[in-house]
């Protein structure tokens, strides 16, 4: 049975479809698979294989019946513990929400359990999805899978979907939901070897999404290729009218319509994302790319992204500034921990200080970092100089890719300036740890559809991703690129199991 | 623009984070790290340029103006909206007395 665990969303629901397998057969090879890998990757903060199970039985029944199977129909996926899920803990990766059972489930978590999806697990994540190594989670850091040639040190499996890409690379889930603010979709898959798109910001509910930064929050799949990713899109996106910012359009039928024939299109190359010093690994595999959709048939045409090293300080402005305006909700009295300190203490007992303890004991390091910056920057007299001066260039930072699109169809650079890091390498350095996502940042400013695929390997045998970039609502476009890549890169290497 | 101990406790304050002296004391540096990197923002030429408001052109909606509309999100759901409140008593949220 193990060899069902080698199978992705396709071939899962094609074969339970045709009945070579049964849905709970799949369910039950990544239940196992799960159970054992847990303890030494850590990828999972709460397991549920009954869920996975009683989808699974579901859909065998389903079929059975001869009724119409779903787009994920017999799959069993990983879910970031970001999306409320009725009866299951749902905590953000924080001991804020360390016990917290939703009475309600995100509507894409939703969509994908209606598709005939069902749920292996919550996966870890960096805490409220701050963090780009998986390292600021209450329940542990999570372990990547790989490991640099002749080397045992533990890997970062990028973050802040860290749970996600170290599951699907792992082999012991399929696919897995990702939710990206600034890279947190991108950067882990390329650390991981795996697949993962962002759709265009708007088509996917954020409604039941643990919230960070509401005009840069968007919710996607992260799977082994570009056609799993397709499928699992579909499923995922959709109008929704509890989400004020959710698009009204109809979801197009991206599997269906892959194309990897780009003659006619023209790729954009930003001669901005070619930074002195850049790792030589990542710049031959961004060369390779650039390659291989020229033999595609697209047009190669360097553009220009003026304002690309703006971003990143633009995005530490604006997400801290929302994130703290979001998380001013845990507060001790509605939902979550509360930290009431006594009465004859010398701390107090009032309102104010069960505030006040409740959020220092409940939010993390860096969650507390990002709160006080992002109050720093929205107080009076600092508010136009940071958080308006920021909101323009974003707009300028947006007006860049606007121009860029008048003359080519989607643009290519690498997802990450490097291949994954070791897990330890960073953390004391909070700013070089922000530096990781100066490719991923501009397109989440911008609001832009983006995914990355996995290109090759550097010199240490680690995993490196291309980013596509394509125009609002042109998931089509990127997902096309992302599969003529992946059919000339050949990338077939994958970490070797020592859990 | 930089910040001192007593600026980073007032910002804590306002966060309704407690901190101790260490804390403040290590926030320091780290903080005023992190702004001066974005304070590079202050060489962009905005002149002219209205701060982003949607990143996607989007317009909004208004929902129908009665109790329930959505049986998800409407009326009728005390106990759920209770259900994981610290000290959810008699129907209420309850907190520290607040009033001596």
């Amino acid at each position: 049975m193990s060899e069902l665990t080698d199978l992705g969303v396709a071939a899962i629901r094609e074969g339970v479809a045709k009945g070579d397998f049964t849905a709970v057969e799949v369910a039950g090879a990544f239940n196992a698979a799960v159970a054992e890998a847990q303890p030494a990757l850590n990828a999972f903060i709460t397991l549920t294989p009954e869920k996975a199970l009683e989808a699974a039985a579901a859909v065998d029944a389903d079929r059975a019946a001869g009724k119409a199977l779903g787009k994920m129909a017999g799959v069993p996926i990983g879910m970031k513990d970001l999306f409320a899920t009725t009866g299951t803990k749902t905590t953000a990766a924080s001991n804020i929400l360390g016990t917290f059972v939703p009475p309600y489930e995100s509507t894409v978590s939703q969509k994908l359990w209606d598709a005939g999806a069902g749920m292996l697990g919550k996966l870890n994540l960096d805490q409220f999805a701050m963090g780009s190594s998986n390292e600021t989670s209450a329940f542990g850091n999570v372990i990547s899978p790989w490991r640099r040639e002749g080397s045992d040190a533990q890997m970062a499996p990028g973050g802040s979907s860290g749970g996600s890409s170290a599951a699907v690379s792992a082999r012991i889930a399929p696919a897995a939901t990702g939710t990206d603010t600034g890279g947190s979709i991108r950067q882990p898959a390329a650390f991981t070897g795996i697949s993962g798109i962002k759709p265009t910001y708007g088509r996917c509910s954020r409604w039941g999404i643990v919230a960070f930064a509401s005009s840069l929050d968007q919710a996607g799949p992260m799977a082994r290729d570009v056609r799993d990713c397709a499928i699992m899109l579909e499923a995922m996106a959709g109008f929704d009218p509890k989400d004020s910012t959710s698009l009204d359009m109809p979801v197009p039928e991206w599997e269906a319509s892959l194309n990897a024939d780009l003659r006619g299109k023209k790729v954009g190359i930003p001669r901005e994302y070619r930074m002195d010093g850049m790792d030589a690994d990542v710049a031959r595999v961004w060369d390779e790319g650039i390659a291989w959709l020229k033999d595609a048939g697209a047009e190669i045409v360097d553009i220009n992204l003026a304002h690309t090293k703006y971003a990143l300080p633009a995005y530490y402005i604006i997400a801290p500034a929302e994130a703290s305006s979001n998380l001013a909700r845990y507060d001790g009295v509605r939902y979550g921990l509360r930290d009431l300190p006594p009465k004859e203490s010398a701390r107090g007992a009032g309102l104010q200080d069960m505030y006040a303890a409740t959020r220092a004991a409940g939010f993390g390091a860096e969650v507390r970092r990002r709160i006080l910056i992002g109050t720093y920057v929205l107080s009076a007299g600092f508010y136009d100089a940071y958080y308006t001066q920021a909101q323009k260039v974003r707009t300028l930072i947006s007006r860049d890719f606007m121009d860029a699109f008048q003359t080519v169809d989607v643009i290519l650079a690498p997802t990450a300036p490097t291949a994954a890091f070791g897990l330890g390498e960073m953390v004391s350095d909070p700013l070089a740890m922000y530096l990781n996502d100066v490719f991923a940042v501009p397109a989440s400013l911008a609001g832009l559809p983006a995914m990355s695929v996995p290109a090759g390997l550097d010199r240490q045998g680690l995993p490196l991703g291309l980013q596509l970039i394509g125009r609002p609502f042109d998931e089509q476009g990127v997902l096309d690129a992302g599969l003529a890549i992946e059919a000339r890169a050949g990338f077939t290497a994958r970490p070797a199991k020592w859990w | 623009m930089s910040v001192d101990t007593a600026t980073v406790a007032r910002i804590a304050s306002l966060a309704r984070i407690k901190v101790t002296d260490e804390e403040i004391a290590a926030m320091v540096p780290e903080l005023n790290g992190i702004l001066a990197w974005v304070e590079q923002l202050g060489e962009v030429n905005v002149e002219g340029i209205a701060p982003m408001t949607a990143v996607i052109p989007n317009k909004q909606r208004l929902r129908d103006d009665v109790i329930g509309a959505d049986p998800l999100t409407g009326g009728d759901v005390r106990d759920k909206v209770l259900s994981n409140a610290p000290a959810g008593e008699h129907g209420f949220f309850g907190v520290p007395k607040v009033i001596e």
